[in-house]
């Protein structure tokens, strides 16, 4: 009896089981669920792709560390924020990007789009997102030069050879003849594997596709903003496709090409920067939808994905204030 | 059945202890009774160091409504009151008894073999008198919730068998073990309030439990009465009517929190208590099944309450299902498991969702003691925190519909007067949130550090209101 006197006891409040979830278990499975799309970025885009990629990484990494040790903060770089903000905005670059505008952007996702507010889980805007924005108004050459796809162990010269994305043909083209154009004459199969122009992570629809049903199924994500996302793009570019096939494209062709599946599964669905009851997500997805289609019809810009969802990242407080789950037994007025 | 939104799915570990009969655990040398073992008023203690009890004696004697009385769980001699550690964490006074071994019933306990034809008033005198609260854990007086005001008129009775707490089994093996007892506790209950219809709740993952009540159940001789009909045409003619008590046994989901009493009554018979409100304002009343089986024990056989079933379970090296006297010390149930399988980190009374972790080995089991839970070292290290991800997890799985995230930023922040907007009170602890959240953060402990600020506030309101009155 003695011995049991003298046990040290851990009091605290209770539950004292939970889960084994924890945020790198999250931000790990996200980044798993993003290499296979990364991996067709690298096949078409050969090993540009894979510098990219990795300098991002680094570099993010790099200054989250330091950014936190200049904040005072706990240096959490484990917990594989940094790496998947450093993967996702590499993925939303150019293949033939040069070295200092992968490291300025990464530097700028991490300092001021994320540690700046407070790191992690405070931060405004999609950290990516910001620093893709940021480039492309600040670099617009740099960050508008796609290499055409080359596979990786095809013999052409990589980036040799340059040309417009899907979208932005079909704006080019909208421009110089009043039509669709050429746009119409890419192939749907291409568009599905990605053996088209545009970032190098965005372009494989199918595995980005395939990443985000993975994510939902292990519960990372809800279906809710992708499928609210992409049904608007859908929806309203099959209206405007029925009125003149001739001056639209079709929906597939805008559900597949730009950074539609990136950014419905991978980008919109930040925690962070998104509304977090369903009902909310709904209405964030639509609006991100609608301003894509609107920026992709009628802006200058071809691609309006990464706006859309900035846009959208700034109304997401008013609508998590507005939309309340439902409280158990709330009185319900009697019509 | 329409179930409650939110919950989630723990490891219930109940494989240690379902299947172990309840076996009474040796008679305690010593028992440690706190005057104070149930929500409301600490009662009074009637005897002085150096009086010889019986068991059975009543040693505190209820002090206003809402309170209850004690009574001695052996027969020996007084040997000091005074302060004691207690289950809640802090001391309480406690009167110490040690045993004469002779383990002998106080004189002049009342059996009734008619109890169910006892009017309600005198139903309920026993009730109080035996000292009876809610065993499931909550430890409310019973007669007190038994007495609903006139205005609330009640419709149903529902026992809960939920026991969703992982774990536990003490109430899974009374189910199976003394079902009779529940029903006709049941039974008395319904008597009392005047009414028809009566639920057993139980997760469909104690399947011999249901069976075992639905087989008592179902042998409730059925009371016929002949009631007259008089047709438009001035026929009359009579009809044996079956009536008496209309008792069902449901089967709920297996998900936590399904034994929460407001869930409990969602998930039974679709009424959503309201927020703030009881569950007599949807004319409900609800009762564990070990309070059920502790009231037939007093009407039946006068005896009060003085044991109940405790599960011992987790890192001790033979879990066990104790029929345990009141004021025994959890150090002697931890030995009579065998000692600790594991150097153990935390020792947790009642279950691992709701549970209170203890300080010391030196506190008693009380009335609403459902089980013992022994965490071992490994599993108990407190983990730091992070900050909130907006993961949304926490509000998929509440099940009151809260924002537990934005609780917890406000309890983190100490904006307890903001945090309103969020419903705090709503908040049932059953901390389905805590467990999910990915940056471990404490929300349940944020929520109740906020209720407990607003309800000093809301006294403190009151006083000067009545300063200023007066």
């Amino acid at each position: 009896m003695e011995k049991l006197e003298e046990l040290k006891l851990v009091v605290s409040s209770s539950p004292h089981v939970k889960s084994d979830e924890t945020i790198e278990k999250i931000m790990y499975t996200v980044i798993l669920a993003l290499l296979p799309a990364a991996g067709a970025g690298i096949y078409f885009f050969g090993i540009n792709a894979v510098t990219i990629i990795l300098l991002s990484i680094i570099t993010a990494v790099a200054c989250e560390a330091l950014m936190q040790k200049a904040m005072g903060r706990k240096i959490a770089i484990k917990d594989g924020s940094a790496v998947l903000t450093g993967l996702l905005l590499a993925m939303n670059l150019p293949s033939n990007a040069p070295w200092w505008l992968v490291v300025i952007g990464s530097g700028f996702a991490i300092i001021i789009g994320k540690q700046i507010f407070g790191g992690l889980g405070f931060n405004i805007f999609n950290p990516a997102l910001a620093a893709r924005v940021f480039l492309l108004i600040s670099w617009p050459v740099q960050m508008t030069t796609w290499p055409k796809p080359a596979t990786l162990f095809s013999k052409a010269s990589v980036d040799a050879v340059t040309g417009a994305t899907p979208l932005g043909l079909l704006k080019s083209e909208l421009l110089l003849k009043n039509n669709i154009g050429e746009a119409a004459n890419i192939s749907v199969v291409d568009m599905i594997i990605g053996n088209i122009g545009g970032s190098l992570g965005e372009v494989s629809a199918i595995l980005l596709v395939l990443g985000g049903i993975f994510l939902i199924y292990r519960g990372y994500i809800s279906w809710h903003i992708p499928a609210s996302f992409i049904g608007t793009v859908i929806i309203i570019s099959a209206i405007f496709w029925f009125i003149d096939p001739a001056r639209y494209a079709s929906p597939l062709f805008h559900a597949l090409t730009g950074g539609l599946m990136l950014g419905a599964f991978f980008m919109a669905t930040d925690y962070v920067t998104s509304p977090i009851t369903p009902k909310g997500m709904l209405i964030f997805g639509f609006g991100c939808g609608f301003i894509t289609i609107l920026i992709r019809l009628f802006g200058t810009y071809p691609e309006g994905v990464s706006f859309a969802i900035m846009l959208m990242n700034l109304v997401t407080p008013l609508i998590d204030k507005y939309v309340r789950p439902s409280l158990f037994g709330e009185v319900k007025k009697v019509a | 059945m329409e179930g409650f939104k939110g919950g989630i799915h723990p490891n219930y570990s109940k494989e240690k202890t379902e299947r172990l009969p309840v076996i009474d655990a040796k008679l305690p040398k010593r028992v440690v009774i706190p005057i104070s073992q149930h929500i409301g008023a600490p009662c009074e203690p009637i005897v002085k160091i150096g009086d010889t009890v019986k068991k059975g004696q009543k040693i505190g004697e209820a002090k206003g409504y809402v309170s209850a009385p004690v009574h001695s769980s052996i027969s020996g001699k007084v040997t000091a009151i005074g302060m004691f550690p207690h289950p809640s964490g802090r001391d309480a006074l406690s009167i110490v008894i040690e045993s004469d071994g002779a383990d002998e019933w106080v004189a002049g306990l009342t059996e009734r073999s008619d109890y169910l034809k006892l009017p309600p008033d005198e139903l309920k005198k026993i009730i109080n008198n035996a000292g009876v609260v809610g065993l499931g854990g909550a430890t409310f007086p019973t007669h007190v919730k038994l007495s609903p005001p006139p205005e609330k008129k009640i419709r149903a009775v529902i026992l809960n068998g939920a026991e969703c707490e992982p774990y536990l089994t003490a109430d899974h093996r009374l189910m199976v073990e003394r079902p009779e007892e529940i029903v006709e506790g049941l039974r008395i209950i319904l008597k009392l309030l005047n009414v028809q219809y009566g639920y057993i709740g139980v997760e469909t993952n104690k399947s011999d439990a249901i069976s075992r009540l639905t087989e008592i159940v179902s042998k409730i001789p059925k009371e016929k009465t002949a009631e007259t009909y008089v047709e438009r045409s001035g026929i009359e003619w009579t009809k044996d009517v079956e009536t008496g008590p209309n008792i069902r046994v449901i089967g709920l989901e297996v998900k936590y929190p399904q034994g929460a009493e407001k869930q409990l009554i969602k998930a039974t018979l679709n009424r959503e208590v309201p927020s703030g409100g009881l569950p007599m304002d949807v004319g409900v009343v609800v009762q564990n099944v070990g309070t059920a089986s502790a009231i037939y024990n007093a009407v039946r056989f006068g005896r009060p309450l003085i044991d109940r079933i405790t599960t011992v379970t987790g890192a001790v090296t033979y879990p066990k299902n104790f029929r345990v006297r009141i004021g025994t010390l959890v150090s002697e149930l931890i030995e009579e498991c065998g000692g600790f399988s594991e150097e153990p980190g935390k020792v947790i009374m009642g279950g691992p969702m709701m549970g209170m972790g203890q300080h010391t080995l030196n506190v008693p089991i009380i009335k609403g003691s459902s089980g013992l839970l022994v965490l071992p070292k490994t599993a108990a290290g407190q983990r730091e925190f992070y900050d909130c991800i907006r993961c949304g997890a926490c509000v998929r799985v509440c099940p009151m519909g809260l924002l537990p995230n934005m609780l917890s930023i406000y309890g983190e922040l100490r904006l307890v007067d903001a945090s309103v907007e969020f419903k705090p009170m709503d908040c049932i602890e059953c901390g389905c949130c805590s467990y999910v959240c990915p940056s471990k953060r404490p929300i349940v402990h944020f929520i109740r550090y906020m209720k407990n600020e607003l309800a000093i506030k809301k006294t403190k309101g009151k006083q000067k209101k009545e300063a200023v009155k007066g």
